[in-house]
C-alpha cells in the first residue's frame, strides 16, 4: 500500500514536468508515505499570500488529496487558529501568531524526522541562521517559535529538537514601496517615511503588530529612539516611538493608513501616496499597471516575515498522515517555485530550482539581471529583460534583515497605545 | 379559546426570534464585558478592569465625542435634505403617478450595497480624481484640495449619501398623512408658505422625523467601516474601537465598549422619544 502511494507520485512527477527527474530524485527512497490518501479532505486557512487555489488544484492531481483553502487576513486568521480549533486541519499561519496560538494547544507538533527535506530546510527557519557566520535579527526569529520540547511540549525550545511547530512555507524581506516617479531622487533610509517633503503623501500599515515594527525602523534611523530589541519594546520606547508618529500624524504627514493588501496598491496606484509600507506581492500588483513602483531597499535593513503550515491538535490516524504527506510535497518544489516566481521565498529553495526556468531563478534568487521578460505564474508580465530584483539577491535580502514580525511581552499595552495613534 | 390567549400565541413567534436572536446575545456580551482576556484566549470571570479602563482612557472620550460629532453633523443635513426632497415628493409632485416614480429613482443607489457606494466616492475625490481635475480645469483651485478625501468631510460626505434615505422615507410619509385641507384652511386664514410651513406642516412631521432621526442616530453611531474607509483609517469612531479590539481577541474589552456604546445609544433614544410620542402621532 504504501510503496503504491509513493510510486503513484513519482510517475506523475515524471509525466508532468521537464525537471521531475530531478523532482523525484530529492524525495529519499526509504521514505514511508501514508496510506492511499485519495478521498482524504483536508481543510486549510490562512492568509491570502499563500492560499491560492492552484495549490489545491495541483495537490489533487498529485496526490489526490483535496484540499479546502480559505484565505483570511492576518488579524482573522490569529483569531480562527486561537479560538475554532475544530474548523481547520491545517493552520497556514506567521510565525509570530505561533507565539499566540501554540499556548492554546489547538496546534500539535510535527516530528521533524517525517520530514524528508527537513535538511534542506534554510538555516533561518531551524538555527536561526541564514549562512554560519549570519547574526540573528531582533523581533520574533522563526527558530525561537519553531520548535518545542516533544510532542506534547508546551514551551518553545531554542534548539532543533526535532519536534516542530510550524513547518515554514513562505517568507519574505519587506521594506518601503516608493513611487520613483513621484519622488525623482533616491530613497536610502527609512527616515524618509517621516520627510516633511512627503507630507500629505506618506502611510503606514494598520495592523499594530506590523506598523509597531516599521515606525521602530523609522524612529531607530532617525536616532530618536534606541531599541534594546525593537521586537519586544519596553513600555518607553512604546511611548517615545508613538509620540513621534503622532506628532508627525497631526502636523499631516499621512495621507491614509492601510489594512488591507489592495488599499495599498490603490494609494500608490492613485498616486495619493509616494511612500509607504508594502508588502511585495502589493509592489506587483501596482507595477503590473504599468505604473512604476520601487520595493526599496534601505541602509538599515528589512522587516521580516515568515510563514508556517500547523497541524491541528485534532488531526489523527489517515488524516494525520496525509497532512504529512502534504507536508512533503510542498516542500518537495511545486509550491516553492509557484511562490517564488511571485517575489516569495521557499523554504527549501533547491528544490523550488527546479520548477523554475534559468532566467527566473537568476531573477528572483540569484539578483541577476533577467535574461527575457518576468512572468508572474498568472501571466502578467513584472519585469523586462535586462532588470533586476529590488533589492538584489536572496542572501542580500535575506542576510539584511534587522527584524522579524513579533509579539512583544508588552503587547497589550501597544495595541492601546496604537488604538490612541489611530484616535489621535 | 379567550382572545387573551389567542393574542399571545400571535405573538409568541415574534418574540421567540427577538429573545434568541436580539435579547441573549445582549445578554451574552454584557456577561463577557466582566470577563479577562490574555493574549489568545478569554476567561470568565468577575472584574470591572475593562470597564475601568475604557473610562481612564482619553482615547474612550475623544472617541465618543468623535462619534457624537458625526452624528451630530450627519443628523442635521440629511435632515435639511431628507425634508426638503420629502416636501418637494409630497406638495409640490401632484400626481400619484409622478409622486410614486420620483419616490423610486430616490431608492435606484440602494440597488448596490453600501460598501460600494461609499468606495466610489474614493476615485472621484481623491488628489487626482474627478472632482480636483474638474475643479482644476475648470479654474477654481490651483492645487488639488487634500480635504476633499480621508478627511471629516469624506466621512461626513459618504454618511449622508448613505443614509438620507433614511430621512426622506419617513419624513414623506409623515406627509403624505397631513389632510390637505388643513394647509387650504391655513391658507384661507391668511397664512404666508412660510407660516404653514412653520405652524402646520412641521409640527405634523414631527413623528417622520423622529423615526428618521433614530435610523440615523443609530447608523452612524453604530458604524465602523465607513470611517475606516473614508477616512482612510485615521479617524476613529467608538465602532472601529469595537472592530480593533476584536481583531485583536480583546473579547471582553470590546463587550465593555459595546454596552456602553449601547447605553449611550438607548439614553439618546430614550431623549428623542420624550420630545416626540411617536405612538400617539402615529
Amino acid at each position: 500500500m504504501t510503496t503504491i502511494s509513493k510510486v503513484r507520485y513519482s510517475r506523475r512527477s515524471l509525466l508532468k514536468s521537464g525537471g521531475a527527474a530531478l523532482a523525484a530524485s530529492t524525495l529519499p527512497a526509504p521514505m514511508v508515505w501514508g496510506q492511499e490518501t485519495k478521498n482524504i479532505t483536508l481543510r486549510q486557512f490562512g492568509t491570502g499570500v499563500s492560499n491560492l487555489n492552484e495549490v489545491a488544484t495541483k495537490v489533487k492531481e498529485d496526490l489526490g488529496i483535496n484540499l479546502e483553502m480559505t484565505a483570511l487576513d492576518t488579524d482573522s486568521v490569529t483569531q480562527r487558529a486561537a479560538t475554532q480549533p475544530d474548523s481547520f486541519d491545517i493552520a497556514d499561519i506567521e510565525y509570530f501568531v505561533a507565539k499566540k496560538v501554540w499556548p492554546t494547544g489547538n496546534l500539535q507538533a510535527m516530528d521533524a524526522s517525517k520530514i524528508a527535506n527537513y535538511d534542506k530546510i534554510v538555516g533561518i527557519f531551524r538555527n536561526g541562521k541564514l549562512t554560519p557566520e549570519s547574526t540573528i535579527a531582533q523581533g520574533t526569529a522563526p527558530h525561537t517559535v519553531g520548535f518545542v520540547d516533544g510532542p506534547g511540549g508546551t514551551e518553545f525550545v531554542d534548539n532543533e529538537s526535532g519536534w516542530m511547530t510550524l513547518i515554514p512555507t513562505i517568507y519574505n524581506a519587506d521594506t518601503l514601496g516608493i513611487r520613483p516617479d513621484l519622488i525623482g531622487r533616491p530613497i536610502t533610509s527609512w527616515t524618509e517615511l517621516l520627510n516633511p517633503e512627503f507630507k500629505g503623501k506618506a502611510s503606514i500599515l494598520d495592523i499594530s503588530s506590523i506598523g509597531i515594527m516599521d515606525m521602530a525602523m523609522v524612529c531607530e534611523a532617525m536616532g530618536e529612539v534606541t531599541y534594546g530589541d525593537k521586537g519586544n519594546m519596553t513600555k518607553e520606547e512604546i511611548d517615545k516611538t508613538i509620540a513621534i508618529f503622532t506628532e508627525a500624524k497631526k502636523a499631516g504627514q499621512f495621507r491614509a493608513f492601510w489594512k488591507s493588501f489592495d488599499e495599498s496598491v490603490n494609494l500608490m496606484a492613485s498616486g495619493e501616496v509616494v511612500i509607504q509600507s508594502m508588502w511585495s506581492p502589493a509592489i506587483t500588483a501596482v507595477r503590473s499597471r504599468g505604473i512604476p513602483c520601487v520595493y526599496q531597499p534601505l541602509k538599515e535593513g528589512y522587516r521580516s516575515w515568515g510563514g508556517g503550515i500547523g497541524l491541528s491538535a485534532s488531526l489523527s490516524g489517515m488524516e494525520l498522515d496525509a497532512a504529512y504527506e502534504y507536508i512533503n510535497w510542498y516542500l518537495s518544489g511545486w509550491v516553492g517555485g509557484f511562490l517564488m516566481r511571485q517575489g516569495y521565498y521557499s523554504a527549501v529553495p533547491e528544490t523550488s530550482k527546479d520548477y523554475m526556468s534559468e532566467n527566473e531563478w537568476g531573477y528572483w534568487f540569484e539578483g541577476k539581471e533577467s535574461t527575457a521578460d518576468i512572468t508572474s505564474p498568472f501571466g502578467d508580465k513584472l519585469a523586462g529583460a535586462g532588470e533586476t530584483r529590488d533589492g538584489g539577491s536572496f542572501y542580500d535580502r535575506m542576510g539584511a534583515v534587522a527584524c522579524w514580525n513579533s509579539v512583544m511581552a508588552e503587547n497589550q499595552y501597544m495595541v492601546r497605545k496604537w488604538n490612541e495613534f489611530i484616535a489621535a | 379559546m379567550s382572545k387573551q390567549i389567542t393574542a399571545w400565541l400571535q405573538a409568541a413567534p415574534m418574540a421567540f426570534v427577538l429573545l434568541g436572536f436580539l435579547v441573549a446575545p445582549i445578554i451574552m456580551i454584557a456577561i463577557v464585558s466582566f470577563w479577562g482576556a490574555t493574549e489568545y484566549s478569554i476567561y470568565p470571570t468577575f472584574q470591572l478592569d475593562n470597564y475601568e479602563f475604557l473610562f481612564s482612557s482619553p482615547v474612550t472620550y475623544t472617541v465618543f465625542l468623535n462619534t457624537f460629532k458625526y452624528t451630530a453633523i450627519t443628523w442635521i443635513i440629511t435632515l435639511l435634505i431628507g425634508f426638503s426632497v420629502a416636501y418637494f415628493l409630497a406638495f409640490e409632485v401632484r400626481s400619484l403617478k409622478w409622486q410614486i416614480g420620483l419616490f423610486l429613482l430616490c431608492t435606484i443607489p440602494f440597488w448596490t450595497s453600501n460598501i460600494i457606494r461609499m468606495i466610489s466616492w474614493i476615485p472621484f475625490l481623491g488628489r487626482n480624481g474627478l472632482a480636483n481635475s474638474a475643479l482644476i480645469s475648470m479654474g477654481v483651485i490651483d492645487e488639488p484640495l487634500e480635504w476633499l478625501l480621508f478627511s471629516d468631510f469624506s466621512v461626513i460626505l459618504a454618511f449622508v449619501h448613505l443614509y438620507t434615505l433614511f430621512m426622506v422615507v419617513p419624513i414623506f410619509n409623515s406627509m403624505m398623512r397631513i389632510d390637505r385641507s388643513l394647509i387650504e384652511a391655513a391658507r384661507d386664514n391668511g397664512a404666508s408658505g412660510w407660516q404653514t410651513l412653520r405652524h402646520v406642516i412641521m409640527p405634523l412631521c414631527k413623528p417622520g422625523v423622529m423615526i428618521g432621526t433614530i435610523f440615523v442616530t443609530t447608523l452612524v453611531m453604530g458604524d465602523f467601516i465607513t470611517v475606516r474607509f473614508m477616512s482612510g483609517s485615521q479617524r476613529a469612531n467608538v465602532g472601529r474601537l469595537i472592530s480593533n479590539d476584536i481583531s485583536l481577541l480583546q473579547y471582553p474589552s470590546a463587550s465593555a465598549t459595546a454596552v456602553v456604546l449601547l447605553c449611550t445609544v438607548l439614553i439618546v433614544i430614550a431623549l428623542l422619544l420624550r420630545l416626540v410620542d411617536i405612538r400617539k402621532e402615529l
